[in-house]
């Protein structure tokens, strides 16, 4: 049966508190999820009290501070901080999104910091995306022809063609809309999820694709496609503001056409 | 512990060619559902008191008799396709899963028949 609860080892239990030195006047308290692989003990919620007046805006910055001047031992990814490499994936106050890109003012109360859901963690805020990148790679991420490229010049499109794989291939596979969608929750050993769905669509609307059919037949499966009820937390929660959810309907309307 | 590669493991059995009659059906059903609950609804205001023996001389008129078993069979059908999605989604042993899927249909197969006697015994044959 699908688990409701966390197993008995992943139970969240009550962390350590760094407070800040006395005398700041503005600080925001930070509640980081915790994991130590090595250490066998549960996950537990540190709480770190940061200076905002020496900490930059966004919710990356504080925790780029807390990691260099209160506690090196926490753990994250980053890389580009302005929301174009989608490593800072991670649930801030409950919702999917990049610790780049939305600033602790946005927060109200306490900034609750945990990884992307449901995946298994492998420190502190790092999930590991293995499976994830694993159903990416499975929808052929790449440009499928028969037709041989012309000796003289790249692929032509149209600029009507241009624009509709336009916002699909906008996504940076972040996994916070894979990580959002409770059918992927459930299923993500059979579902593909939002994102692998997204980027399949953005080569099934791609006028230079010539894999069309061997993409839907590929899809069309009571569990890599049709797991999606359309839910839409992924729409929701994209931080690219894209919309899986659409590209999914469109990809089931496209198999429901060519039967009639 | 398995050793397959993720790529392995994402990959499996590979597609089941299959899912969107299942899908389709649920909205054609869901569509059908619309219009045959909305001519329930308004037909019931034709009733007066719901006394025993006015609900058994409407259902028992013609229009009304097939209207009837229509709605209980795409109900069952859409009640059906509905259920089966809730049992993939959540049980996922597979000896569990299988037996829940033919409970499943059988319970609906056996509602569906009630259903439809029920009605064809007052609309053909003599009221109880």
């Amino acid at each position: 049966m699908a688990e409701f609860r966390l197993p008995p080892n992943s139970r969240i239990r009550k962390g350590q508190h760094f407070a800040a030195a006395s005398g700041l006047k503005n600080v925001r308290r930070f509640a980081v999820y915790r994991y130590d692989p090595d250490g066998g003990e549960n996950p537990r919620v540190d709480t770190y009290d940061v200076d905002m007046d020496s900490c930059g805006p966004m919710v990356l910055d504080a925790l780029i501070k807390i990691k260099n001047e209160i506690d090196p031992t926490l753990t994250f990814r980053r890389s580009c901080r302005e929301g174009i490499c989608g490593s800072c994936a991670m649930n801030i106050d409950g919702a999917n999104t990049l610790a780049c890109t939305i600033a602790s003012d946005s927060v109200r109360g306490d900034v609750r910091i945990y990884p992307l859901p449901h995946m298994p963690v492998v420190k502190d805020l790092v999930p590991d995306l293995t499976n994830f990148y694993a159903q990416y790679a499975s929808i052929k991420p790449w440009l499928q022809s028969r037709t041989p490229a012309p000796p003289d010049r790249e692929r032509l499109q149209s600029k009507a063609e241009q624009e509709r794989i336009d916002e699909p291939a906008a996504c940076i596979l972040c996994a916070c809309c894979s990580t959002s969608c409770p059918s992927y929750w459930w299923n993500s050993d059979r579902y593909l999820g939002p994102a692998a769905l997204l980027a399949a669509y953005r080569w099934l609307v791609d006028s230079r694709d010539e894999a069309t059919g061997e993409r839907l037949d590929d899809l069309e499966d009571p569990f890599r496609l049709y797991r999606c009820h359309t839910i839409m937390n992924c729409t929701q929660t994209c931080p690219k503001g894209l919309n899986p959810a659409r590209a999914i309907a469109e990809t089931k309307k496209m198999l429901v056409e060519r039967r009639h | 512990m398995s050793l397959r590669s993720p790529l392995g493991r994402v990959l499996g059995s590979g597609s089941a060619k299959d899912g969107t009659g299942h899908w389709w059906a649920q909205r054609v059903s869901a569509a059908g559902l619309l219009l045959l609950g909305a001519w329930f609804l308004w037909s019931l205001t034709e009733l007066t008191d719901f006394a025993h023996a006015e609900v058994v001389a409407w259902i028992a008129q013609p229009w009304n008799s097939v209207m009837l078993l229509m709605l209980c069979c795409t109900l069952a059908w859409h009640s059906t396709l509905g259920v089966q999605v809730v049992i993939e989604d959540y049980v996922h042993g597979p000896m569990l899963k299988v037996i829940a899927l033919l409970v499943n249909r059988f319970v609906h197969v056996f509602v569906t028949f009630v259903a439809v006697f029920a009605v064809m015994r007052i609309s053909l044959g003599e009221s109880p």
